[in-house]
């Protein structure tokens, strides 16, 4: 067992809502949420807010990955994608739930909730998000 | 601020070299670069050290003042200092002696760049050279460090029209070049079939698209400009050195097809060295995946963002091109000791502008330029050396 | 006193498929008999990514999403299941967590086979009766597990469906519910071991049915009404075959059930079972309909419900998630091979 959990825990809310934050000064949205704004630096401080994110997103660039690591190992070939959300953050993440060949740069995506990885068989499971078609 | 010029070099053999340990490779380099110098050890002010993973691939951390002990320079207790930037280690720590020199405070210092790959299974190599992405944003939720390539190259393709041909092509040239340098890891030819042919590794990007796993070491000796004839007849000056950084994830880049750390840090280059791109006759550029060398080429400003892929094709970097790029091979056909990188590119560069270069000799080059890249490109080395 | 009812509700089918036949054709035996006899074409199969906590996520988001509630207004979340992620660690948590529930919440993980969904509707019933919680969150849900080679490997699947049960903006109320429960051991699962073991023809007449049969007429007497009085009749459907005989034997029609008969196209989704049937009932309901649901879970016990949709129905948005019909037609199919990577048949380190 790696014993990672804290590191995991603490990122429950954004790993499992999307939750960011958003400068109080210019309105600008951060996934995951940053301490200040790197706009605004001085003038955000103490006016972050809590924002969460729609999971809706567009695919802007992506791959198929062939060589895992190995808590990987059985989902190959699999794609990732850098996914734009439509509140301006980009994420790089997993898509599902459709054909690989499917998968193109401006296809409309949303989040929904998988089990990313786990510790080894004795461990935690960590959970999080993936994306798939906007049907 | 004080010229800064390179008088020795030191280069290992690059490969998988089971009989040499980390403390030999990096001893056998630093020696080599110490003996072409002419300075002898009570002469070195400093040791600056790059190497991204020395804990995970050897379990030992504290390599600066390792290395000083296995180069012999413990009883004189030299300052060691090792410098950590991912794959840009051995660039950044070119960069720091340069500015321990250039600042006054050292005359002479040795740098090192050294990488021990082999003493891990292949698959913790690399799961530790993913610890150059983001590991919370990027690694965790399954992305590899050749994905992160892929998606550039993906991007690259989608918007500016290059193909899997153009990047192969890159792969290609750099085996030629490697078959002509005796230290490379590769010393054979590849075509552009074998590589569209080779395993996928993340699409778009074959196993023959990416560097491979490497030990070897490299290293320089700085010296103050206006003391480098005292021990050496072949002096080469750093004229250029630049240095920047960008978010550590891909996805948050202002462009996904552009390093601008690479932009940055070559235009800090180039304005110290009161140059532009079009005055470089020869460069060692990242290609630690093909997509690099395609984005550094336009990034550096050899050609237009976007015409990296036709630059390849028209032949414009190979060894007799207008613009010969990685002559040694690359990170691709020399090897991708990560931490040595750095360092090596510079070694190769000196070596093209003493005119040392063999085979691989660029005619009549006077200015070159050294680009080392860190992570997706989060931090960037530019180095503009010219001979004296 | 103000009815208590259904608040919304939403379902999660994972995508993946394998037919009967496939899996029939590895083991030699002759798949179009298997599947008649069982009266399933086809079942679901998690992917490696989805397990009982992922489906009920989504089953729970898809419920939020239909309705207006403020997920910090449920007070209660039971998730029953016979395929919890941890044995120790609660599903219940992390979709709390995931919802935006916590912390004002009181959590419990449900067992009891294939019913343990609708136990958890009946706790939370009574706690906002009680006036102990303004809403509450129960889910059925499995990536229910199978010996190869075994008679259950054709049936067992993957599925699940949440209930939101409060007094307010009721969709349907919930007249009244009651149970039939004896200890008899027709199916079980020992600690520590993979898979489940069962009594072959034992798991009839003296499990499924007898429990089925007394917990639905009992509850009719109880109501005072007759099978004609229902316009749907939902059972815990293991295969496609019990339900649709015990609905003979207690006076219902095929038509009655066919809504809320999914297993022939996704196998028997276990503690999602006879809930997905309900949820996919509610998605074509109007006000009026009368709803008797009875559940089975193995060990042995049904819970019984008298449900009648409101015309709230007309205010939920079900167009906000997709239907039942919706996830069954969305669809691919896997082979054996892959099958058995998925549900981890081979041994892997």
């Amino acid at each position: 067992m790696k014993s990672n959990v804290a590191r995991f825990w603490r990122e429950i809310p954004q790993r499992y809502s999307i939750m960011g934050n958003k400068c109080g000064s210019c309105e600008r949205v951060f996934f995951p949420p940053r301490e200040s704004c790197p706009f605004c630096r001085r003038k955000s401080i103490g006016k972050m807010m809590d924002y969460k994110l729609s999971g809706k997103g567009e695919v802007v660039s992506y791959t198929i990955i062939h060589v895992a690591p190995e808590d990987f190992e059985e989902q190959v070939p699999y794609p990732i994608a850098i996914i734009k959300l439509e509140e301006g953050p980009q994420v790089t993440a997993q898509i599902v739930d459709c054909d690989i060949d499917d998968v193109k740069i401006g296809m409309k995506v949303e989040s929904t909730f998988r089990r990313i990885q786990e510790d080894g068989y004795i461990g935690a499971i960590y959970y999080g998000y993936k994306f798939k078609p906007l049907r | 601020m004080r010229d800064v010029a390179v008088i020795g070099v030191g280069l290992t053999e690059f490969g998988e070299l089971w009989d040499k340990s980390f403390r030999h490779l990096i001893a056998e380099a630093g020696s080599k670069a110490i003996l072409d110098s002419g300075i002898s050890g009570s002469d070195i002010d400093a040791m600056y050290i790059g190497s991204m993973s020395s804990g995970r691939f050897i379990g030992q951390e504290h390599v600066g003042a390792l290395v000083a002990d296995a180069s012999g320079f413990s009883n004189l207790h030299i300052p060691s200092t090792r410098v950590e930037g991912a794959c840009a280690s051995g660039g950044l720590a070119v960069r720091e002696g340069y500015l321990s020199i250039a600042s006054g405070l050292n005359d002479v210092v040795v740098v090192g760049g050294i990488e021990k790959m082999n003493d891990v299974a292949g698959a913790t190599a690399t799961e530790t050279l993913v610890t150059a992405a983001d590991q919370e944003w990027e690694a965790f939720f399954g992305a590899t460090f050749p994905g992160i390539y892929a998606l550039i190259a993906t991007r690259h393709m989608h918007e500016h029209g290059t193909t899997r041909e153009q990047l192969a092509q890159v792969a290609v040239k750099n085996h030629a070049n490697g078959a002509l340098n005796p230290h490379a890891q590769y010393r054979r030819e590849i075509t552009v079939k074998q590589v569209l042919n080779s395993t996928m590794v993340a699409y778009p990007l074959s196993i023959l698209d990416c560097s491979p796993v490497t030990d070897g070491a490299a290293s320089i000796v700085l010296c103050a400009a206006e003391k480098a004839k005292k021990f050496t007849d072949k002096p080469v000056k750093i004229i250029g050195s630049g240095q920047a950084s960008d978010s550590l994830a891909l996805h948050g880049r202002r462009d996904i097809c552009t390093l601008d750390a690479t932009v940055h840090a070559s235009k800090m280059a180039y304005n110290q060295a009161k140059l532009t791109a079009k005055d470089i006759d020869v460069a060692e550029v990242h290609d630690c995946f093909t997509i690099g060398e395609i984005c550094a080429i336009e990034d550096l400003g050899f050609v237009e963002k976007g015409e990296g892929g036709k630059a390849i094709e028209n032949k414009i970097t190979t060894l007799d091109g207008k613009i010969p790029v990685n002559t040694s091979g690359g990170l691709k056909a020399k090897g991708h000791p990560v931490g040595a990188t750095g360092v090596a590119q510079v070694v190769e560069i000196i070596q093209q502008l003493r005119g040392d270069a063999d085979k691989r000799q660029v005619k009549n080059a006077r200015i070159g330029l050294a680009h080392n890249i860190g992570g997706s490109g989060a931090t960037c080395t530019v180095h503009v050396l010219e001979a004296m | 006193m103000a009815d208590i009812g259904i608040v919304s509700y939403g379902a999660n089918i994972p995508r993946l498929r394998i037919k009967i036949e496939e899996i029939a054709k590895v083991w030699g035996k002759d798949g179009g008999s298997i599947s008649k006899g069982l009266g399933i074409t086809e079942k679901s199969v998690p992917s490696i990514d989805q397990d009982t906590a992922t489906i009920s996520v989504e089953a729970a988001r898809a419920a939020l999403k239909r309705c207006k509630i403020n997920p910090k207004d449920i007070g209660a979340i039971y998730i029953g299941s016979e395929s919890h992620p941890y044995a120790v660690k609660p599903t219940g948590t992390i979709v709390g967590e995931a919802i935006g529930a916590t912390p004002d919440l009181m959590v419990a993980d449900y067992e009891f086979a294939c019913k343990a969904g609708t136990a958890g509707i009946q706790s939370c019933t009574a706690l906002v009766k009680a006036d102990m919680i303004k809403y509450g969150l129960a889910i059925g849900a499995d990536t229910s597990q199978a010996a190869p080679g075994d008679a259950l490997e054709f049936s067992a699947s993957a599925g699940g469906a949440a209930f939101i049960i409060g007094k307010d903006n009721i969709i349907a109320t919930i007249n009244h519910t009651l149970s039939y429960t004896t200890d008899t051991p027709d199916f079980w699962r020992r600690a520590e071991r993979k898979y489940p073991s069962h009594g072959g023809r034992f798991t009839g007449a003296p499990a499924y049915f007898k429990h089925v049969s007394n917990c639905a007429n009992n509850l009719m007497e109880k109501m005072g009404t007759k099978p004609t009085d229902y316009t749907y009749a939902i059972f815990h459907q293991p295969n496609g075959k019990f339900p649709t005989n015990v609905a003979k034997k207690l006076g219902f029609t095929t038509e009655q059930i066919k809504q809320g008969l999914v297993v022939p196209f996704i196998g028997n989704t276990y503690s999602g079972a006879s809930l997905v049937g309900l949820a996919s009932v509610l998605d074509v309901a109007k006000t009026g309909d009368r709803i008797i649901l009875t559940s089975y879970g193995s060990g042995a016990g049904s819970d019984g419900f008298d449900i009648t949709v409101t015309d709230g129905i007309s205010n939920l948005a079900r167009n906000n998630a997709p239907t039942v019909k919706e996830m069954v037609d969305d669809k691919t199919y896997i082979d054996y091979g892959t099958y058995a990577k998925i549900t981890d048949l081979l041994y892997w380190e």
